[in-house]
């Protein structure tokens, strides 16, 4: 952990203690927010963000941002879902294994137009937003699917610990929220202790020197924008159990929630910063603010001014501190 | 290393093949009918409003920074007007004003953060796209507000010498924002400082007074294009049109604008913004889905790319 | 046979970009534990020696020989591996990643080590750090370091990666002078261990004290290699250019003139302290010293860009506190930058709005409109007067050359007809002619307009030739002050370095 660098650990360690104060006040403001079955709610619906978070800090690491995830969700999404009605897939594991290698491969095509075309990753991305969407919008007419094979509709269900509550309800742990934390978990191994993981943050860092070192460039970025793609299309699939609905609408758009996710996490819009970890405390964080916000029955709308505030408020914070620590060093 | 001048030349060449190529396809295509009046008509009546965001997106760009927050703003500002209209039977003129008034002194907040600060825009203004549209949402409680006077809904509908509205204030708008970046100090400073803010500073340059008026005219800008929106939809709400503000950067892009600052100037942005909204009419007329445009737009970006790389690959 | 094969000898080599001939039959070897200096003005070859050498270019005709075996084509990764090295003049570290990390990276190539070993690492990371002696925190991110350990760290790399020959390119321009002697240090103690270095630097005196031979390069041509006891500064700046450097002084007495300028007892914490001196008007004043000597930060001082502490500034007998440059520049202070490239120029927009940046409010007619011919009608004008070589007012500045360049900087303040004029460095990094002229300018301007200018520089010779008075700087301090004809070159130096 001592090589996450002090910058990003000050920020995880910043937020942890911000949850928990937070945690605290909602507790206070209504007890219930401190019950297991309300986090472990808060914990599944949120596994979809949490998911595509960590594919976003892998590409924000690199010095790269990808803005086209929502659109490769949604697109890996449908597919699955139009194959397991029309064929009545009974294998959820079936299923799960069609919104991978669609992610990959759209994944792949940004890679590769970032890395031949030199120009600005967040514009190829808007780019193939427009594109990956606006195809599958002409193909599928902007159908929803629904009515999933029983297994498909089981497995949303499924906890890996189940409690009764006292009302006599069943509640526990989530599958999807497991997938989410196994995700991070594997995100810091990579991020951590394999090669492409350190070279991620040396590209990330000066991405001049990563060429003068002889870096793979090009296999750098093919890894960290199939590794979201890889992300969207699972989190596409946790998206479509979740909601046991497929509309083709109802993800793109949210392309800088998630961003904001990451950045509320520490990861930084210039490259070389950021933890899982960080990421992850990022949506608990944005998560338990809204949660928060609806056990208060506050009206949902000012969720997003109270959001708006503390993206704001964060990114002054540490600007500021930022601009003295530059004026102690050099003094202009 | 920044692009040689030349592969930004050649940009526009491109940019300008493409639209030439796009109108004679579509015309042929559309046997004629996307250069007959009413075709023409309702191109000036839809492409004022990605246009007017585009130039609301064009001067931070030109900075090297980029403002999230212009749809959120020129919601803000349609809400306001629409509530001072309905709600406060404010006249049209005076609803506009409020409108623009709440537009702009959010546009102070986010201009002190980056320009004074230091806040990096794309944060700053990620943040305040979120605020600014939850105090929308606020206002509106979700709600769509509709029903304006008839006045003011010439400013979306109406025509002037035969002129469509939207695109008289598109057209003002892009005028103003020309003479200001060509024909002023500001104008210099902005490309100056888009390309090296260190040497603006030692030389003098007031480098957070040009950055805070930036994004303050982002914010007036953005704002009028919400007076047009809701002026167009006789309706205003908290999240109209959000899929424009990539599109925006898009535009600007394709228009030669470069995402780190420096170089675009206003003829190539109108101009890209015309080939997008020709693409997405002679679309309507084909009577092809509005998506396939949209994906068309994404194509055409890449495209541009593209064939800029060759021609600079050549170059140098 | 000599018992010793070159570590890298390159024979005969020819190089052209173009129809331009960088490199012209050169020969350059280099031995085993031989610190080699390589000197030669701009655009006299020695980048692309540099990059011949690592394999980042391929030369056109001639043969390159690593310990004696011919390679026939070299590739950066061929160089690595064969132990030849370069710390670029950027240094090119990961300023994210900790010392460790930054000293190992490049083993991150091999796919063998599939897992990262943190406290192997580290580990091998000190005894590396041990063998220079360096006391560093291997944990440590680079970033946070200063710039001369992030300099060893550099070097550190290189020799991790068992490095025979290290080229260090300009190493010296960012250090001050005792950071210098501590680098000078470690190549010696790295020489005795038996690793080569090629030492690039335009600073002579650097480059005379540590090399054992000297090569230099002349318009692409290999004036010759030389045994350090061979050369003098003198006679080494005369193969470089072909041209005698004269220090003989150009300015005439000054008579009994107005203070314009007066600094009393400036000081800002870690920077400079007790600074005083008087500029009088159309007077040149030389300050000399090395870089961390304060000399720059007491200029960017009396432009306003860094409060000081305490202490007094007085313009014309009145006491002035800037709140900005910008303040200063109302007040008549010019400034040309030390830093050309980043904090003078911006390279990629035009001549003619790089000229007159600092004048465009006096551009705009009566509505507050500033008409493009306006500009470069004002830069035609300063082009033609100032002798700016460019192709046109409007193309960009990054296609003029140094010389010009700074030519651009300059003029954009004499255009603010100032009283003050603060010359930071101004010939760094520019060819002889170009500094002979730069030279005239800033004489014409004391002597024809009476502008007091505050001349910053690191080169002795320089400020003998074109100061009315020079200000000896060392450590934060004014030490000395003398007139020209009261010192040679060399007490000079000896006084600079203490």
């Amino acid at each position: 952990m001592a090589l996450l660098g002090r910058v990003a650990r000050s920020t995880e360690v910043y937020l942890v203690g911000v949850l928990l104060v937070l945690s605290v006040v909602l507790f206070l403001l209504n007890p219930k927010f401190a019950t297991l079955e309300n986090i472990f709610d808060v914990l599944r619906n949120n596994s979809f963000l949490g998911i595509v978070a960590l594919g976003e800090l892998v590409v924000l690491i690199s010095g790269g941002i990808d803005v086209s995830f929502t659109a490769i969700a949604t697109v890996a999404q449908y597919v699955m879902g139009v194959l397991i009605t029309r064929y009545a897939v009974e294998s959820v594991f079936l299923a799960f294994l069609i919104p991978i290698p669609i992610g990959i491969a759209l994944g792949a095509f940004n890679a590769f137009l970032v890395n031949r075309t030199r120009v600005h990753p967040v514009i190829i991305t808007i780019s193939n937003l427009n594109v990956f969407y606006g195809l599958l919008m002409v193909i599928s007419k902007g159908k929803w699917i629904y009515g999933f094979p029983a297994p498909f509709r089981d497995f949303a269900r499924l906890k890996v610990l189940t409690l009764v509550s006292e009302k006599g309800v069943d509640y526990g742990l989530s599958i999807f929220t497991v997938v989410w934390f196994l995700i991070a978990v594997v995100t810091w191994l990579i991020l951590q202790y394999l090669p492409i993981g350190r070279k991620i943050y040396a590209l990330g860092g000066n991405s001049e020197a990563a060429r003068r070192a002889g870096f793979d460039i090009f296999r750098i970025q093919l890894f960290v924008y199939c590794y979201i793609g890889f992300l969207s299309g699972l989190a596409g699939f946790v998206h479509a159990e979740l909601n046991q609905m497929i509309q083709p609408n109802a993800i793109v758009g949210r392309e800088l929630d998630v961003l904001a996710a990451a950045i509320l996490g520490g990861a930084s819009v210039f490259g070389g910063a950021g933890s899982p970890l960080g990421v992850v405390l990022g949506v608990l964080f944005i998560a338990f603010v809204k949660n928060g916000l609806i056990l208060m029955k506050a009206s949902a709308y000012w969720h997003q001014v109270i959001m708006g505030f503390i993206i704001v408020l964060a990114a002054t914070l540490s600007a500021y501190q930022q601009n003295l620590e530059r004026k102690r060093r050099k003094g202009v | 290393m920044k692009r040689p001048r030349g592969r930004r030349e050649t940009q526009s060449l491109v940019l300008a093949a493409v639209v030439v190529f796009l109108l004679v396809l579509l015309g042929v295509l559309t046997r004629g009918r996307l250069l007959a009046p009413d075709s023409l008509q309702s191109i000036a009546f839809q492409l004022p409003l990605l246009g007017i965001l585009t130039l609301a997106q064009m001067t931070p760009m030109l900075t090297g920074g980029i403002d999230l927050s212009i749809i959120a703003t020129a919601n803000l500002c349609g809400v306001v007007a629409a509530i001072a209209m309905t709600r406060g039977n404010v006249p049209p003129l005076g609803a506009m004003v409020f409108g623009l008034a709440m537009a702009l002194s959010f546009g102070v907040f986010k201009g002190l953060l980056i320009a004074w600060v230091s806040v990096p825009a794309i944060i700053a203004t990620l943040g305040f796209m979120i605020f600014i549209r939850g105090v929308s949402l606020v206002l509106t409680k979700g709600y769509v507000i509709a029903g304006f006077p008839g006045s003011f809904l010439f400013l979306g509908n109406g025509t002037l010498f035969g002129i469509p509205m939207p695109f008289v204030v598109f057209f003002l708008c892009a005028v103003f924002l020309f003479v200001l970046l060509a024909r002023t100090r500001f104008g210099t400073c902005v490309y100056l400082l888009g390309s090296n803010p260190v040497a603006t500073l030692f030389a003098g340059v007031n480098n957070g007074l040009v950055l805070f008026v930036t994004y303050l005219l982002s914010s007036f800008l953005a704002g009028v294009a919400g007076l047009v929106m809701i002026a167009r939809f006789n309706a205003a709400q908290a999240d109209y049109g959000e899929y424009y503000l990539l599109l925006t950067v898009l535009a600007c892009v394709l228009g030669g604008v470069d995402p780190a600052g420096g170089f675009g100037r206003i003829p190539g942005v109108v101009v890209s913004v015309a080939v997008l909204q020709v693409v997405a009419t002679g679309f309507n007329l084909l009577g092809l889905s509005s998506h396939l445009a949209s994906a068309l737009w994404g194509l055409i970006l890449l495209g541009v790319i593209a064939i800029n790389r060759m021609i600079g690959g050549v170059e140098t | 046979m000599p018992e010793k094969l070159p570590v890298i000898r390159l024979a005969h080599i020819t190089k052209r970009y173009g129809g331009v001939v960088a490199l012209r039959d050169v020969e350059f070897s280099v031995l085993p534990g031989e610190v080699h200096g390589l000197v030669g003005e701009n655009g006299s070859g020695k980048s692309t020696l540099v990059k011949i050498a690592t394999g980042v270019v391929q030369p056109e005709e001639g043969e390159i020989f690593i310990e004696g075996q011919k390679i026939s084509r070299l590739t950066p990764y061929l160089a690595f591996k064969r132990g030849i090295h370069v710390v670029h003049q950027d240094l090119s570290l990961f300023p994210n990643l900790s010392v460790a990390e930054n000293i190992f990276a490049h083993e991150y190539i091999e796919r063998n080590r599939s897992f990262v070993v943190w406290q192997d690492m580290e580990r091998r990371a000190l005894e590396v750090l041990g063998r220079l002696g360096v006391e560093l925190d291997p944990r440590e991110i680079v970033g946070r370091l200063s710039f001369a350990d992030q300099q060893l760290v550099a070097i550190c790399r290189a020799i991790a990666s068992s490095a025979k020959l290290i080229i260090l390119d300009e190493p010296t321009s960012s250090l001050t002078f005792r950071e210098v002697q501590r680098l000078f240090g470690f190549i010696r103690e790295l020489k005795a261990q038996g690793i080569a270095f090629v030492f690039i630097s335009h600073r002579l005196d650097e480059v005379l004290e540590i090399s054992d031979v000297v090569t230099v390069l002349r318009d692409g041509v290999n004036i010759g290699t030389f045994p350090k006891g061979e050369l003098t500064k003198a006679r080494l700046s005369f193969l470089m250019t072909g041209r005698e450097i004269t220090t003989e002084s150009l300015v005439a007495d000054l008579p009994e003139a107005r203070e314009i300028l007066r600094v009393e007892r400036l000081t800002r914490r870690g920077e400079y302290a007790d600074v005083s001196f008087t500029l009088h008007q159309g007077e040149i004043l030389g300050l000399i010293g090395p870089r961390g000597s304060g000399r720059t930060e007491v200029a960017l001082t009396i432009f306003g860009l860094r409060p000081p502490d305490s202490g007094k500034i007085f313009l014309e007998g009145k006491e002035v506190v800037f709140r900005s440059n910008r303040d200063a520049i109302r007040h008549g202070i010019g400034y040309v930058p030390e830093n050309r490239l980043l904090q003078g120029l911006v390279l990629d927009q035009p001549v003619a709005d790089n000229i007159t940046v600092t004048i465009l409010g006096e551009l705009v007619s009566r509505f507050g409109f500033l008409h493009p011919s306006r500009k470069i009608a004002v830069a035609e004008r300063a082009i033609r007067d100032f002798g700016i070589k460019a192709p046109a007012a409007d193309a960009p500045v990054r296609s003029l050359s140094g010389g010009n360049q700074q030519k651009v900087v300059l003029s954009r303040w004499i255009l603010t007809a100032p009283k003050i004029l603060i010359l930071d460095t101004p010939t760094h990094g520019v060819d002889v002619a170009a500094k002979e002229s730069i030279y005239e300018m800033a004489l014409g301007l004391a002597r024809e307009r009476g502008i007091g200018i505050l001349f910053i520089s690191d080169e002795e010779h320089e400020v003998l030739k074109v100061c009315h008075r020079i200000l000896v700087m060392r450590e934060g301090r004014i030490v000395r002050e003398y007139r020209p004809s009261e010192v040679t070159e060399e007490a000079l130096r000896r006084e600079i370095v203490g």
